[in-house]
C-alpha cells in the first residue's frame, strides 16, 4: 500500500494530494533555511563570506531605518517601471503588428532579431556615452533589453491566433478592421499579459548589471557598495529585497490576469 | 431551385518552394433550395477548400461560384460557417458568442436578446447563456457555434467536419440536433465530412470526392424516409446505400495512398 502510493507520486504529469505537495515545498524551504544555519552558526564558513539569518535580518532593520533600503528600492522600482512601461507600450501594439501581418514583419523582424542576441550589457558602455551615468541610461538598458524580446514573444502570441478564429468572424460578417480590433487583439491579450510577466523578471537583470556598472542608489549600487565594505549581511539583503519585490510583482501579475482576463485558461 | 451553384471550379495553390498543387480540378456542382447537401472524401482530397471557396475566404483559380445567382467574391454573412476546431470566442460567454455577428450587424440589443434567446434554446443551452466557453464540453462548444451561424440568418450553413473532434456519442447527439433544427428552419445546408454513416444519415444527396486533385467522382441520392433517426443506421437501406459509397471512397482511398 505505502509503495503503491510512492509509485503513485513518481508518474509523471499526474497530480498529487495538496498536503504532499505543501508538505514537500515547506520540507525543502526549511531545510535550506536549516542549512543556511548551520553553515553559518556551526563556523564552518567565515562570516564575512556568509552572514547569519539574524544578521540579515538586522541589517534589514538597520536598512529601514536608516532610509537607505526604502531610497534605493524606490530608485530601482522607479527605473523598472519607466523602462518597462515604456518598452510594452510599444512592443504589444507592434508585436501584433509583425505576428499578424507580414509586411510589418518584414520590416521589423529582422531588425528584432540582430537586436535581440546583443546582450544589453555590451551596449552599456555605448548608452553612458550616449545618455550619462543618470537614470536614463538605467531606463534606455531596460528599455532595449525589455523591448526586444517583448516584440518576438508577443508576435509569437499573436502569430498563434487560430487562423480559424479569424476566418469564422468574416463568415459572421465582419470586415477587416473589426476583425483586428475585436477578435486578433482580444484573442492576444492573455498571452501578451503572460509575456508582461515574464519579461518583467528579465528587466530586474538588466537593471542590476546597469546598477553595478555606473550607479549612485539602487538596489544593484546597493549590493555593490556592500561588497566594497565586505558588508555580507547587506548584500544578501540587496539580494532578499530583490527576490521579494520579483514575487510581489509575479503575484500582482497573476492576480491582474485572473480579475481581467477570467475567461482565459491557465496560464502557462 | 438552385441555391448554391459551382461551376468549373479550379484551385490551385503555389506553395513557396516546389510545383503548384492541385487542390480541386474542375469541380462542378449544385445545390438546391433547402436541400441538405454532404460531401464525403478521402482525407486530403481538398474538400475543406471546396467549403472555404464557397464561404469566400479562398478565392478560385478558375471557374465560378454564385449563390442565388450572385457570384461569391468574399466571406459574408449569407454563408454561416461551423468548423472542425473550436472557434468559440474565448473572451466572450455563450449568449455574446451567439450575438456576435448580430451586434457587428449592428442588431438593436433587445431583438439581439431574442435572437439570441431562440436560438440557444433550440441547441438546448438554455441555463448557459452567461458560460465562457473554457466551461463547455465539446460538444457544447458546437451547439454555440451553430446557434451562432443560425443566429445571423445566413442563405446556407457551411460545415466543415463540424462534428469531427467528439466523441461517437456525441456526434450521434449532435447530429440528431442538427436534423431537428434543419427541419425547423429549412436552412440550405453543405456539410463536409469523411464519415460515411453520417453523410447518408445527414444528406439528401451525397457527393463523393476522389482523392486529390478534387473532383466529384458521384452523386448519390439519398432518398430515405425523413425525420431519419441514429437507428437508420443499421436499416437495409442505409447498409445498401453504405456499401456503394463505400466502394467509391475505397477506391480513392487506395489511391491516394500509393
Amino acid at each position: 500500500m505505502h509503495r503503491s502510493r510512492l509509485d503513485a507520486y513518481a508518474a509523471p504529469k499526474k497530480e498529487i494530494p495538496r498536503s504532499v505537495y505543501l508538505t514537500v515545498s515547506a520540507t525543502v524551504g526549511v531545510s535550506v533555511l536549516l542549512l543556511w544555519c548551520l553553515l553559518s552558526y556551526g563556523g564552518f564558513v567565515r562570516s564575512d563570506f556568509l552572514p547569519t539569518p539574524v544578521e540579515v535580518l538586522r541589517a534589514g532593520v538597520d536598512g529601514i531605518q536608516d532610509g537607505s533600503l526604502a531610497v534605493n528600492t524606490a530608485a530601482s522600482v522607479g527605473e523598472i517601471m519607466s523602462g518597462f512601461i515604456l518598452a510594452s507600450i510599444l512592443a504589444v501594439p507592434l508585436g501584433i503588428l509583425m505576428g499578424s501581418f507580414k509586411i510589418a514583419e518584414a520590416a521589423i523582424e529582422p531588425v528584432t532579431n540582430f537586436i535581440r542576441y546583443l546582450p544589453v550589457s555590451a551596449l552599456i558602455p555605448l548608452l553612458i556615452l550616449w545618455v550619462g551615468i543618470g537614470i536614463e541610461e538605467k531606463v534606455t538598458v531596460i528599455f532595449i533589453g525589455t523591448l526586444f524580446q517583448q516584440l518576438i514573444l508577443v508576435a509569437d502570441v499573436s502569430r498563434n491566433v487560430s487562423s480559424d478564429l479569424l476566418d469564422v468572424s468574416y463568415t459572421l460578417g465582419a470586415n477587416r478592421r473589426t476583425v483586428v480590433t475585436r477578435v486578433l487583439i482580444p484573442a492576444t491579450l492573455p498571452g501578451v499579459v503572460d509575456t508582461l510577466r515574464v519579461t518583467l523578471g528579465w528587466a530586474w537583470t538588466y537593471l542590476v548589471i546597469a546598477e553595478f556598472v555606473a550607479a549612485n542608489k539602487g538596489l544593484g549600487y546597493f549590493i555593490l557598495n556592500s561588497e566594497r565594505g565586505l558588508f555580507t549581511d547587506r548584500i544578501f539583503l540587496g539580494i532578499a529585497v530583490i527576490g521579494l519585490l520579483g514575487l510581489i510583482t509575479d503575484q500582482l501579475f497573476k492576480l491582474l490576469r485572473d480579475w481581467l482576463l477570467p475567461w482565459a485558461t491557465e496560464s502557462r | 431551385m438552385t441555391k448554391l451553384k459551382l461551376d468549373k471550379v479550379t484551385l490551385e495553390f503555389f506553395p513557396r518552394t516546389g510545383a503548384p498543387v492541385l487542390a480541386l480540378d474542375d469541380v462542378s456542382l449544385e445545390v438546391g433550395e433547402q436541400e441538405f447537401a454532404v460531401i464525403v472524401g478521402p482525407s486530403g482530397c481538398g474538400k475543406s477548400s471546396l467549403l472555404r471557396l464557397v464561404a469566400g475566404l479562398v478565392e478560385p483559380t478558375r471557374g465560378a461560384i454564385t449563390l442565388d445567382g450572385i457570384p461569391v467574391t468574399r466571406p459574408g454573412k449569407d454563408r454561416g460557417m461551423v468548423f472542425q476546431s473550436y472557434t468559440l470566442f474565448p473572451w466572450l460567454d455563450v449568449r455574446n458568442n451567439v450575438e456576435f455577428g448580430l451586434r457587428i450587424g449592428g442588431i438593436p440589443a433587445d431583438k439581439r436578446r431574442h435572437i439570441s434567446d431562440h436560438f440557444i434554446k433550440e441547441v438546448g443551452l438554455e441555463g448557459f447563456e452567461s458560460a465562457y466557453p473554457k466551461q463547455l464540453s465539446g460538444g457544447m462548444m458546437q451547439r454555440v457555434a451553430l446557434a451562432r451561424a443560425l443566429a445571423n440568418d445566413p442563405e446556407i450553413l457551411l460545415m466543415d467536419e463540424p462534428f469531427g473532434a467528439l466523441d461517437s456519442q456525441t456526434r450521434s447527439l449532435m447530429q440528431e440536433l442538427l436534423l431537428q433544427i434543419w427541419q425547423h428552419s429549412q436552412k440550405t445546408v453543405l456539410f463536409i465530412t469523411h464519415d460515411i454513416d453520417e453523410a447518408i444519415l445527414l444528406g439528401d444527396r451525397v457527393h463523393v470526392m476522389t482523392a486529390r486533385p478534387g473532383r466529384i467522382k458521384e452523386r448519390v441520392e439519398i432518398d430515405l424516409a425523413r425525420p431519419r433517426h441514429v437507428d437508420l443506421l443499421t436499416s437495409p437501406e442505409f447498409i445498401a446505400i453504405k456499401r456503394r459509397i463505400m466502394g467509391l471512397i475505397h477506391d480513392e482511398a487506395v489511391r491516394a495512398m500509393r
